[in-house]
This record gives structure tokens, sequence and C-alpha cells, in this order.
């Protein structure tokens, strides 16, 4: 494939799910188990043969890091390249970045000394499987400036979204911040393809100009001045930009077919702890539900998934619930519709419950 | 510059481990997969870095490719180093004198050249083919401060059993006057559990002895350690007190695996101060629909039917209606709906079809006397069609 580098933003808006990010960048939100979101970016980018990725951090990137590592677990361990962080950048004259350009403005150095032709540039919020190598010959086809990847779905009216319009060659014709429209429309994913060269000169041009938002700045004039195009990533995509969502986008993976999906044919990589197996006793009832290795599952659990090293006591009941790894649920209790974030303390008896459209949320380390 | 390291490990990993019949077809005892995730000789070398071991030899020899791939650069156990770390060591060919390793301690005597890059003080040998967690730098404390040629790690065992080891006679300060190789009427249930810590030099020394006797069989509990002790040299007993099984037999891999279960089992791999390190597999969590009573159950599954008692490894599918009971299934397995399962080991990549029957229910078939005491053994690779059924105590290498 062509030499290609990739650049994720491992921190941005974090605004959208408060209770996750309060003590973690939005990329190392825990998923599925066992994964982070930021995973699933940058094991596309693996699995598309990218071995050289500048990761951009911001505040509390300390669960990031000591989840990356150096990056072994996805074979980003490299003399050539390699993953490399990209902590923010600040000095007496400038604060840190508050939006995507000022970001992109942190990973110039580590563009141009990546030295590829194509960069593949992606947000940590979203899961999804696509191989980034087919946009980059799509690119190449079509000569375009940029290439946003699209999804196909319903418009989210309350967030900040970028949908667009495209014409019979792929080519973007309109494009609306914010839709108005509603209804199932063109989104764009915040997954870009670009020459290097291309990306430096925006940059520059940019920061001389004092462009501030790279939707409205840039992307939106560029329908007229640039060659913008669309790529549409077929099958499942499901970005969390909410408590809701996110509780969505673990249930789905209850689902074979998305399992099937996302997991299937190519690893999706992340860090590896050697937990035992998960353990079942004579009392475990368990329906639904994925669990992880070093579970200790003594109650009933239903339509769940536990992280790593979760302990559910004799008699509990535990109904559709995120449990994050090393909880200790204790004895007789019951909990519902929570999640529950890092090694919880939940002591014997307690009832818990939140409901399907506003889950009970427990902070780390919380006693109770 | 390091140039140096106290205690340099020899992990013995030749074997071929025939009374594990199907399972080591094609792949090494040691590289036999175990509790779901593990294979055999993660314990080992857990064991090693856990007690501050970091250069470790991994002498191989029979169907070493599953064993080299899974060890690979050492890294799982944090064995990857700049000086040390873990190393594969297969025969070789020389200028003079090629050969298979002939036996435990000729093999050792054909890497003398690389545990001397290290210029030990001491020589930890192990075997790949038990299960335990084992602390061995209390051992060679223990080597240092007796202030022994040798030490030999120990422990008691039932009487009746005694004569399937090698058997230490102590004296009360645990030297050892005498060292008898399975003998049909031991004097003491000190079994020996081919662990040994020798000082270097000494072992250097008894090794090339041992190479130039033309008549020794080149093993250590029969030759070696004997002549040691004719020898005069100072041996000592180092008496280990915990969880540790030989898993050479079809019964006792399939025991050690059935002594992981429960709250408190007699083996507890949940142990966060001894952590066994392992190549884990990159797969989701398991999912489970059905039920599952008194098991383990590692990543990557899906598990609709029935599971009770058993050790599930991973990316293993049991669909709805199937049965299985008392059973070690060591990864990658489908078994179709409707199957039942009994008293077995199934090796990888095993696919069973529907309502098959595999073996009968344990309180009968472990009546059964036979090679494996009415376990079925299914190995690698191995299809058993719809409808399709194996005898209790069957071992079944190509697919029916």
């Amino acid at each position: 494939m062509a030499s290609t580098a990739g650049v994720i933003f491992s921190s941005l808006n974090e605004r959208n799910i408060p209770e996750l990010t309060k003590v973690r960048s939005i990329g190392s939100i825990p998923y599925g188990g066992r994964y982070r979101l930021v995973d699933f970016a940058l094991s596309n980018m693996v699995n598309s043969g990218i071995t050289t990725v500048g990761m951009i951090t911001k505040n509390n990137y300390q669960s990031l890091m000591d989840h990356l590592g150096s990056g072994k677990n996805w074979d980003l361990a490299r003399k050539e390249g390699g993953l490399i962080l990209l902590p923010p950048y600040s000095d007496d004259s400038e604060t840190l970045y508050n939006n995507r350009l000022e970001a992109l403005k942190g990973a110039t150095a580590f563009l141009k000394k990546a030295n590829e032709d194509f960069v593949v540039i992606a947000d940590s919020d979203a899961v999804y499987k696509l191989d980034y190598s087919k946009v980059i010959d799509y690119h190449i086809k079509k000569n375009a400036d940029i290439t946003m990847v699209y999804h196909e779905h319903e418009v989210k009216k309350s967030h900040y979204y970028i949908t667009f319009a495209t014409n019979k060659d792929g080519r973007v014709t309109e494009l609306e911040i914010n839709s108005s429209v509603g209804g199932v429309q063109k989104n764009y994913i915040n997954v870009m393809v670009a020459r290097t060269s291309f990306i430096l000169r925006l940059i520059q041009n940019a920061i001389q100009c004092g462009y501030k938002s790279f939707g409205r700045d840039i992307l939106s004039p560029g329908v007229k001045s640039l060659k913008l195009y669309g790529y549409k990533l077929d099958g499942y995509y499901e970005n969390i930009d909410s408590l809701k969502s996110y509780f969505k986008a673990n249930y789905d993976l209850l689902d074979r077919n998305i399992r099937n999906e996302i997991f299937g044919e190519r690893a999706v990589y992340t860090k590896v702890n050697d937990s035992a197996p998960a353990k079942f006793t004579e009392t475990a009832k368990v329906k639904n539900s994925l669990i992880s290795d070093g579970c200790l599952i003594e109650g009933t659990v239903e339509n769940c998934i536990l992280f790593r090293g979760v302990k559910i006591g004799k008699g509990s009941v535990v109904k559709n619930c995120i449990i994050f790894s090393e909880n200790i649920i204790g004895e007789n209790c019951n909990l519902q519709y929570v999640v529950s974030d890092k090694e919880c303390f939940i002591t014997d008896n307690r009832v818990l419950a939140g409901c399907e459209l506003q889950p009970y949320f427990i902070n780390k380390s919380t006693r109770i | 510059m390091l140039t140096k390291k106290e205690c340099v490990a020899m992990l013995l990993a030749g074997g071929q481990g025939s009374r594990l019949y199907a399972l080591t077809n094609n792949i090494a005892k040691p590289a036999v997969s175990f509790g779901a995730k593990y294979r055999i000789i993660d314990f080992p070398l857990s064991n090693c870095i856990n007690s501050g071991i970091d250069t470790v030899g991994v002498l191989t020899q029979y169907q070493p490719l599953v064993l080299n791939e899974y060890v690979g650069n050492g890294q799982p156990w944090d064995l990857d180093r700049t000086f040390g770390g873990v190393h594969i060591l297969s025969p070789y060919e020389a200028k003079t004198d090629t050969s298979w390793y002939k036996g435990t301690a000729n093999a050792i005597y054909q890497n003398i050249r690389f545990m001397k890059m290290y210029d030990p003080e001491y020589i930890l040998i192990l075997s790949g083919d038990h299960i335990y967690k084992m602390d061995y730098d209390k051992m060679l404390a223990a080597h240092k401060q007796t202030k022994a040629d040798c030490t030999i790690a120990c422990m008691e065992v039932p009487v009746k059993e005694a004569s399937r080891f090698g058997i230490l006679n102590t004296n009360p300060d645990g030297s050892i006057y005498e060292f008898e190789e399975k003998p049909a009427k031991p004097k003491s249930n000190l079994a020996s559990m081919g662990i040994y810590i020798f000082t270097a030099s000494k072992l250097y020394k008894y090794l090339e002895l041992d190479e130039a006797d033309t008549s020794s069989e080149k093993d250590f509990g029969k030759n070696v350690l004997p002549a040691m002790l004719k020898a005069g040299e100072k041996m000592f007993s180092y008496k280990f007190e915990g969880y540790w099984k030989d898993v050479g037999t079809i019964t006792s891999l399939w025991e050690a695996n059935m002594d992981l279960l429960g709250t408190v089992p007699k083996f507890d791999l949940r142990d966060d101060e001894r952590v066994i390190h392992s190549r884990s597999p990159l797969a989701p969590p398991a999912y489970i629909e059905g039920e599952v009573i008194n098991s383990i159950v590692a990543t990557g599954g899906e598990i609709k039917g029935k599971v009770v008692n058993s050790v599930i490894g991973t990316d293993c599918i049991i669909e709805e209606g199937a049965v299985v009971t008392d059973c070690v299934l060591m990864g990658n397995t489908v078994i179709k709906s409707g199957a039942t399962v009994n008293y077995a080991v199934i090796d990888e990549d095993v696919a069973i079809g529907e309502n098959a029957v595999i073996g009968a229910p344990r309180e009968i078939s472990s009546k059964i006397e036979g090679k494996t005491n009415g376990i079925v053994v299914l190995g690698r690779g191995v299809s058993v069609k719809n409808n399709g059924k194996i005898d209790a105590g069957e071992i079944v290498d190509k697919s029916v």
C-alpha cells in the first residue's frame, strides 16, 4: 500500500460524556469487557498496514499511556516509526489546544519526520472496522484533496455533527454543520485521508489566517475550493457521544453478528494482561452476557458486560449492567442498569438501580 | 556491561510425552494446553521470572515448532532481555560428534557453553511438564546456606505412590545419603520433583565425567546424581510444600485441570502475588448464554449449552442443547447442538457434530481400566460427525 502515517485524536469531544472522561481521555474509555475505545482506530490502522502512528493527547492521558505502553501490543514498538505519543504543546505565547485544528498543529513535526506520502486522521470515540488502505486507494483514484469517511444513519440533532451530500462521482457537493434537516444522512465520522504535504500546507495556512474550526473554516468553504470526496463506511458504526450511546455500543456486542463483524477476521488489538480464566461456581447463573478473564461469578448475571477481574458474590443479581475491571460486588446485592467504573466495592445487600434511559453511574474506586 | 548472572535456569522441554498419546502427536509436552488459557511451560517460565531468574535456556528436541513459536522472544514472561532472557536451545551440528540430546544430562552437557556465557555461580535445572508455583529463590537461599553442591527439591508423596518417583533418603539435617530411582520398596516418601540446583563448577565437572562414561544413560536421576553422591559431594534435599503435579499422563493432566475448579481450588490461578504469565490470546470476552456450573472459561468462546465441572479453553463454541461434563477443552473447539460430551480431554481445533455422544458419565467410565482410565482423548484437529459415537476411554487421532 501507499506509504501512510496515522494520526489519532485521543482527547476530543470529552464534554459529551463527562462521567467516563473525568479520570481519563475519551480514547481510553473502557469498552466491551477488555478494550479501550482507542483500540478500534489504532487496530484499524495496524490492520491497514500503517506502522507509523502519532497519538495526540491532551489532559489526563496517564490512563491512555498506561494502556498503550510502548505500542508492543499493537505491534507498534518499532525502530522505524511505530507508536508515538504527541503530548500537548504550550509555551508563553500559546495555551493548550482547544480545537481540532490547533491539535493537529501539534502533529506537524511528527508528520514531517514520518515523511509518508499519505496520512489518515481519525478520532477515537467510535467503534467500527475499516480498512483505511481502501480509503487511500479511493483517494488516489479520485485525485481528491481530502477524502471524508461517512456512515449513513439518522442524524443526531442535538450535537455538533457534519453531514454532507455527494454527486454520482462521490464528490462532496453540499456540507452542513449541525444538520437542520434530520433523517438518515451521510454523517462524516471524523476519519479523513489526505496527502501529508497537503495537510501540512493546510495547517500552515490555517495558522496564518487564524482559523479556529476545521469544519467551519476548512471543510465548509472547501466544498467549492477543494476536491472533497466522501467514502462510505459500510457495516457497523457507533459513535460514543453520551452514556446512552455508550450503553448501546456495549450491548450491541451481545449480538453475535455484530460481535463477529467487529472481532472476526482481523483482531482488535489491546493491552493484554495475565488474569486467570473466568470462574463460575456451583451457584452461578449467567445469561446473555460477556464475561472477561479474571471474573469470579457466584451470583446471577443477565445482559451484562463484565470487565476483567469482577467478582459477583453469592445471591447477588446483576442485570443490564456494565461493570468495569476489578469491581467487587458483595453478596445478595441487586444491581440494575448500573455503569460502575473501575475498582468499586459494593458491600453486601445493596440495591442500586438506574433505568434504560438514565443508567446509574458509579465513580471510579467508590465504596458503596 | 553486565557480564554475569548469579543463577541460570535450564528448562528441559524436549520430552515427547508419549503417555499423553494423541495430545503430543505434533507438539512437545511442555506446549500442551492447560487450564483454559495456559500451556504447561508457562508454569516453570513464570516461576523463574517470579523468583528473579531472568536467564533461561529452553532445551527443545521433539516437535519444537509450536513450543518455539509460543516461547518466541519471551516477552509474555518479561524474558525479552538485552542481557539474558529466554533462549531456545536445540540440538546442533558440530564439526565432530553431531548428535541429538541423548538424555537429560547429555542435553545440559551439550549446552555448557551457553551456561558459561553468563558465568553463573549456580545452575537451576527444571522440567517442562510440572504444574506448580514455586519460589526458586528460597531454594537457592537454602542451597547457599547448606553450602551444598547440589540441592534437590522434593515433596512428600503418599507411601503407596512412592515407587513411581525418584526417592530421597535423607539425614535429619536434610542431607541426602541415598538416592533411589523408582524403588520397589521405598524407604521414605520424599519424592524428587526433578528440580535441581547445582553449584555450576560441580555440574560442569560431573557432566563431563558422565559424558565420558560409555555405560551411562546420560540421565540426571539415574547417573549424574548417584555419581555425585558416590563421590561424596554435599547433596541436600529442599522440601517443597504446596501444590505440585506431574502432568505426564492423561489422568494426571485431567486431574490437574480439575484442581483449578471451585471457590477454594487445590491450585489457585487467581493469585496476584505469583501471577502465571502466558501468551494471552487476542479474543473478546466469552459470551455466556447457557448454564455454566463449577467451571472455568477462557476468552473468545460462546457458550449456549450446558457446561458442568469443566475447563473451557479459548474460542470454544458450545451450541444450544449440547452438554459438556467433566471435560477439558483446550481451545478453538466447536460442539454442535445436542451433542453430549463426558469425561474427555479434547485438544485444540476439534469439531464435534450434532447429537454426537462422546464418552460416558464419569461414575461409569472412571471404573474402566486402560491407558486413560476411561477418559476419552480427542487429538488436535479431529472431527466427529453428526450422531457419531466415541466410547469411554478411547483415544482418537483421526477424524471419525
